[in-house]
């Protein structure tokens, strides 16, 4: 392996966004030497651990890569994410390169592969959802491939399970199949054992694999194979082979199909859970073909910036017009849904919770009226208008997870309904669970994070609070109420400038309040006991992903060791982990940026905007990395940032099913 | 999505008076040989509002316009036409038909209206808000004859006329304040808690109100109830209730409430207020909410509601026949510069030509001209920016420029016609000049008489 690496030529690198012309991006896992397993991987490189996730990578010299250096300290730009990445690093490096495409895969096998870099610098961007969908879309690409030259990549295929089988670090990595390719470590295992076929046993092999692919396709239209109906075409065609050459094919593909049965529930559900892969924005034939499928006509903003390209931009105040006047031309939309979606698109209701509890109580209204048209089942036609209405939410405005995890939850219940119950019964029953939903996962988990916040808040406390979460809100004047005294400094940020309606209210509750910007947050922090944040979501490493501005203040009260406790529901917690803000975020009107609250007439920035060379980012999450967090108090209780995999794990069928 | 809509088509107009007569109501008058009504009946059925209610004033007119409606409508739309007596106002017109209103929002809409604004952005912009009543506003259309190089033109100055005075809020979403042009003489009144709620008010007086309103059925009605004397929607309504939005004295009886959260009487109390204290503390505040706040400590809980404001987009064509400058207005643009709206396609020479109307030699038919099915023109006729009806007979030399000429109209040879409208079986005899003229039907104009700015019609008998 060293030996194949030391021949590498200069990589080709991809180049994204903010980079130094002489240095690559950090090659986040190139380093081949040995690693020092000794280390446990959260309490090494503490460098690393002080750096932002919207870090640049610092420039690395081309020598960083090829030297085999016992692990230099490495940029990377969060806390260590799970042990099996780095042990899949030195099994084998081209193996793990996370290619997207299929064919590069099989590249990566022939000896001469020197596009690692290039793989890897892809890897890197791609980001949070990286591990997951890689190891299925890997082995899936092998079978079809690998059978032709089987000595060449023997010892790729020996090293192969070690890493598919390894999710260990993340919760259930497996819940995650690429939506088309399907057959993820089944093939590969089955086949470790037997090192080499002959060319007979070979064609047979792959005529039975092509006989099972039509059988799947016949009954299942176009859905994949389930893993383990492969291995069993694989086992009976041996066994045909052993008896006779000739034997009926077919027999092959009916015990596939049968077994198929069974694993086909399972596979569903499944891939019921993933949420659907994010659509990347500097994709154009997919922007191109989402835009015809979509309700809303938008235009593209034609200046973006380069890094966050993949992003969906629009032209800001042309969506809002153009909806405006379909209000009553889109039929099959139910009223309510298009309410709700305005005042998405309009910025009428923002915050989690409130987006979610509307969206909720639009689906009620939506299966309130509904009725189940006929030759047609309620499950089915349900599920299918609601997500209908999600991708017109998400046009609308980019969901956030909570909304995800609500919309999980609705399509789990629905699906779930017992086909003896009558439709009004049925009806009912959505209505009530989608009710449980608002109030067991919203309502009371925020009394219960009111209770556990309120405890830590100490007479003679000056809390700090960034923009507006009503949850911290709550906490607040739950405090207040109990008769605490203590000091509150509200901190907020252009453009939106929320912490204004928080302190309006705070102040006529008789809170004390500072309220200051955040570039002033150094400043005031020295007197600052506490800091309380609110959270879009909590990502299963830890990291917390909410209002861009959050992290900022995060690491400000880090540095002062000031304690920061995050207040998030459960419900918002995501099994998905994301090291940086770059790979999923969303963009908010560029223009506001140049605005200034209350005088629409100035904007300063008017008369550069127009040259090609200004481009403005308003970014409207971030991610905090775990690290600065010292707590999360949810519904579960408090806990550190570092158990959030637990409840993500522990409670998800819970939150599925209530 | 659980609108209504009303169309007031009115009666027989006494603004229009020699263009509009017991046999041609308002509704029916032609618009590029359309009838008015049409426009608004299309635009509803492009936004899929079929199912409307006519209210036309007076018996005779309802049926007219019903006759016609079933027509031209028959399998398009499911329409009711209501006959209210005449000289009730708009207001009263709605008071007759109440009980026929059940869904939750009602829309307006005045049957002269000719525009392409989507009537289902106005519905959006109240749903969004949850307003009490929204009302569309346009800029106001420039009146007068376009300079077409004719020597009359001249002393028409195109300005445009004060409509309406109309206060919005600094992101012009909610109304403040409206007048008429008319009853504004030197000052306005507008109470102090709006000025001081807002903070900031735009006046502004090139606004029109269309005429198109969203209105929640439930405020609508009771305001109807209570306010017995109120006449007209526009001038009463409107301004009462924007003049009371933040001393509402409307109930509601929490009825859109009880709609909105009827389903929840599972939940506690207490959880539901949760739910809309964070529903409320995450919407960016509107005054309203921000007036209530400020007021809540006070023991009289005063009460709001929204009065919100579509401002159409200058691009889209919005006018009101309401006046015999509008209707010449009206019927220039339609086949001029907003010749969308006409449903016609217009040929290479930006006109239309029936096919079954004969030209004769050296009769030249200019741009932005309409000549209706199985007119015939005699020669050497020109004819600019105007347009002509159905079976009109012109003679030969006769020029028409800016005018409207109905259908079964006859033209003497010689005759001049400009910026004038002519109503149906009309004739005219041979070197009539006629300028800024409206002749109504039936009339007879004499051979060789000069008319100008005259309004000549049949007396009644």
């Amino acid at each position: 392996m060293d030996a194949r690496r030391g021949s590498l030529p200069v990589p080709r690198v991809r180049q994204v966004g903010f980079f130094t012309p002489n240095a690559q991006p950090a090659p986040t896992r190139s380093q081949s030497g040995p690693p020092d397993s000794s280390s446990p991987p959260l309490s090494d490189s503490p460098a690393s651990n002080s750096l932002s996730p919207v870090m640049i990578p610092p420039p690395r010299h081309h020598s960083d890569n090829l030297a085999a250096a016992p692990r230099p300290t490495s940029p990377l730009p969060v806390p260590e994410p799970s042990p099996f990445r780095r042990r899949g690093a030195d099994n084998n490096n081209a193996l793990l390169v996370g290619s997207y495409n299929p064919a590069e895969t099989l590249l990566a096998m022939s000896p001469s592969s020197s596009h690692v870099g290039d793989g890897e610098s892809e890897e890197t961007m791609s980001g949070g959802w990286f591990r997951r969908s890689n190891s299925g879309k890997l082995a899936s690409s092998l079978p079809s491939g690998t059978f032709d030259f089987s000595p060449v990549q023997s010892t790729a295929e020996a090293l192969k399970p070690n890493k598919v089988q390894n999710p260990v670090g993340i919760s259930e990595v497996s819940a995650r199949p690429a939506p088309k390719e399907q057959q993820p470590e089944a093939p590969s295992s089955s086949k470790q054992p037997k090192p080499k076929l002959t060319k007979a046993e070979r064609r047979a092999l792959q005529e039975s694999q092509r006989a099972a692919k039509a059988a799947a396709k016949a009954p299942g239209g176009g859905k994949s194979v389930a893993a383990p109906e492969e291995v069993a075409t694989i086992k009976s065609v041996k066994q045909h082979q052993t008896q006779k050459k000739d034997a009926p094919q077919v027999a092959v593909s009916v015990a596939a199909s049968e077994r198929k049965g069974g694993d086909k529930s399972q596979e569903k559900e499944r891939r019921k859970d993933a949420p659907a892969p994010r659509m990347q924005f500097d994709d154009k034939s997919r922007v191109e073909k989402a835009k015809r499928r979509s309700v809303v006509d938008q235009t593209e903003a034609k200046k973006r910036v380069e890094l966050f390209r993949h992003l969906p931009q629009y032209e800001h105040g042309t969506q809002l017009a153009d909806l405006e006047s379909k209000f009553l031309q889109l039929d099959p939309m139910h009223p309510a849904i298009y309410k709700v979606g305005l005042q998405y698109l309009a910025g009428d209701i923002s915050g989690g919770n409130a987006r979610c509890i509307a969206m909720l109580q639009a689906f009620q209204q939506v299966v309130k009226d509904y009725s189940t048209p006929p030759e047609k089942t309620l499950p089915r036609d349900l599920t299918a208008k609601i997500s209908s209405y999600v991708s017109f939410f998400t046009q609308c405005r980019p969901l956030s997870m909570s909304m995800g995890n609500a919309i999980r939850f609705l399509k789990n219940r629905i699906a779930k309904l017992s086909p003896s119950l009558s439709e009004s019964e049925s009806k009912s029953s959505i209505c009530t669970d989608i009710d449980r939903f608002i109030n067991e996962k919203i309502v009371l988990a925020d009394r219960v994070i009111v209770q556990h916040a309120s405890s830590k808040v100490k007479d003679g406390d000056v809390l700090l609070v960034y923009g507006s979460s009503c949850v911290v809100e709550m906490v607040l004047l739950h405090s207040h109420e109990l008769g605490k005294q203590f000091r509150v400094i509200v901190v907020d940020s252009r453009p939106k400038l929320e912490g204004k309606a928080l302190l309006r209210r705070l102040v006529a509750k008789g809170v004390h309040c500072t309220y200051t910007h955040i570039n002033a947050v150094s400043y005031v922090m020295h007197e600052v006991t506490k800091v309380f944040l609110g959270a879009s979501s909590v990502l299963s490493n830890g990291t917390v992903y909410s209002r861009v501005g959050t992290a900022c203040v995060a690491m400000v009260a880090h540095a002062f060791r000031v304690p920061v406790i995050i207040c998030c529901e459960a419900y918002k917690f995501h099994e998905r982990v994301q090291l940086d803000s770059i790979c999923s975020n969303e963009l908010g009107d560029p223009d506001a940026i140049g605005k200034v609250p209350g005088r629409m007439d100035v904007n300063y920035l008017n008369d550069v905007s127009n040259s090609g060379n200004l481009q403005l980012l308003n970014l409207m999450y971030d991610a905090t990395p775990a690290d600065y967090v010292s707590m999360i108090v949810t519904d579960y209780g408090m806990i550190p940032p570092t158990s959030v995999p637990v409840i993500v794990r522990e409670y998800r069928r819970d939150h599925l099913l209530i | 999505m659980d609108f209504q809509v009303v169309v007031l088509a009115g009666g027989t107009s006494k603004e229009l008076v020699p263009l509009v007569s017991k046999e041609v109501p308002k509704p029916l008058l032609p618009v590029a040989n359309r009838p008015v009504l049409s426009y608004v009946l299309e635009q509803l059925e492009l936004s899929n509002l079929k199912d409307l209610i006519v209210v036309v004033e007076g018996e005779d007119a309802a049926l007219r316009v019903g006759g016609w409606i079933s027509g031209a409508y028959v399998d398009r739309l499911h329409v009711e036409v209501a006959a209210v007596p005449e000289d009730v106002g708009t207001a009263g017109a709605l008071r007759a038909i109440a009980r026929h209103l059940t869904a939750k929002d009602i829309l307006v809409v005045s049957g002269d209206l000719v525009s392409d604004v989507p009537p289902g952005a106005v519905a959006a912009a109240h749903r969004r808000h949850d307003a009490v009543v929204t009302s569309m506003i346009c800029s106001t259309p420039v009146s007068g004859p376009v300079e077409s190089g004719s020597v009359g033109a001249k002393d028409k100055i195109k300005k445009p006329r004060r409509f309406n005075i109309i206060g919005l809020d600094p992101t012009k979403q909610f109304l403040l304040y409206i007048a008429s042009g008319a009853e504004v003489e030197k000052d306005l009144h507008i109470p102090k808690s709006i000025l001081r709620a807002v903070g900031q008010m735009d006046i502004q007086a090139d606004l029109m109100d269309a005429h198109m309103y969203a209105f929640k059925r439930a405020v609508l009605l009771e305001v109807l109830e209570q306010k017995q004397n109120f006449h007209s929607l526009r001038h009463d309504v409107l301004p009462y209730l924007v003049k009371t939005q933040l001393k509402s004295e409307i109930l509601l009886n929490g009825t859109p409430q009880a709609e909105e959260n009827g389903h929840d009487k599972v939940t506690s109390e207490s959880n539901q207020t949760i739910i809309s204290q964070i529903l409320a503390n995450a919407s960016t505040p509107r005054f309203h909410e921000v007036y209530e706040s400020i007021h809540n400590g006070s023991p009289t809980v005063q009460r709001t509601h929204k009065c919100c404001a579509y401002i159409a987009s200058n691009s889209k064509y919005c006018a009101r026949l309401n006046s015999i400058q509008a209707f010449s207005d009206i019927n220039r643009d339609v086949i001029g510069e907003a010749n969308h709206l006409s449903g016609y396609s217009f040929s290479v020479h930006n006109n239309i030509i029936h096919p079954s109307s004969e030209l004769g030699s050296k009769t030249t038919v200019g741009p932005h001209c309409m000549l209706g099915e199985g007119s015939l023109m005699g020669d050497k006729c020109s004819v600019k920016r105007s347009v002509i009806g159905r079976h009109c007979r012109i003679g030969s030399n006769v020029k028409i420029v800016n005018s409207v000429v109905m259908d079964h109209v006859t033209l003497g040879d010689g005759s001049s016609i400009q910026g004038s409208i002519v109503c149906s079986n009309v004739q005219i005899q041979e070197r009539v000049v006629l300028k800024d003229c409206q002749i109504g039907a039936g009339f007879v104009v004499s051979a060789g008489s000069e008319h100008k700015g005259e309004s000549l019609t049949r007396k009644e008998k």
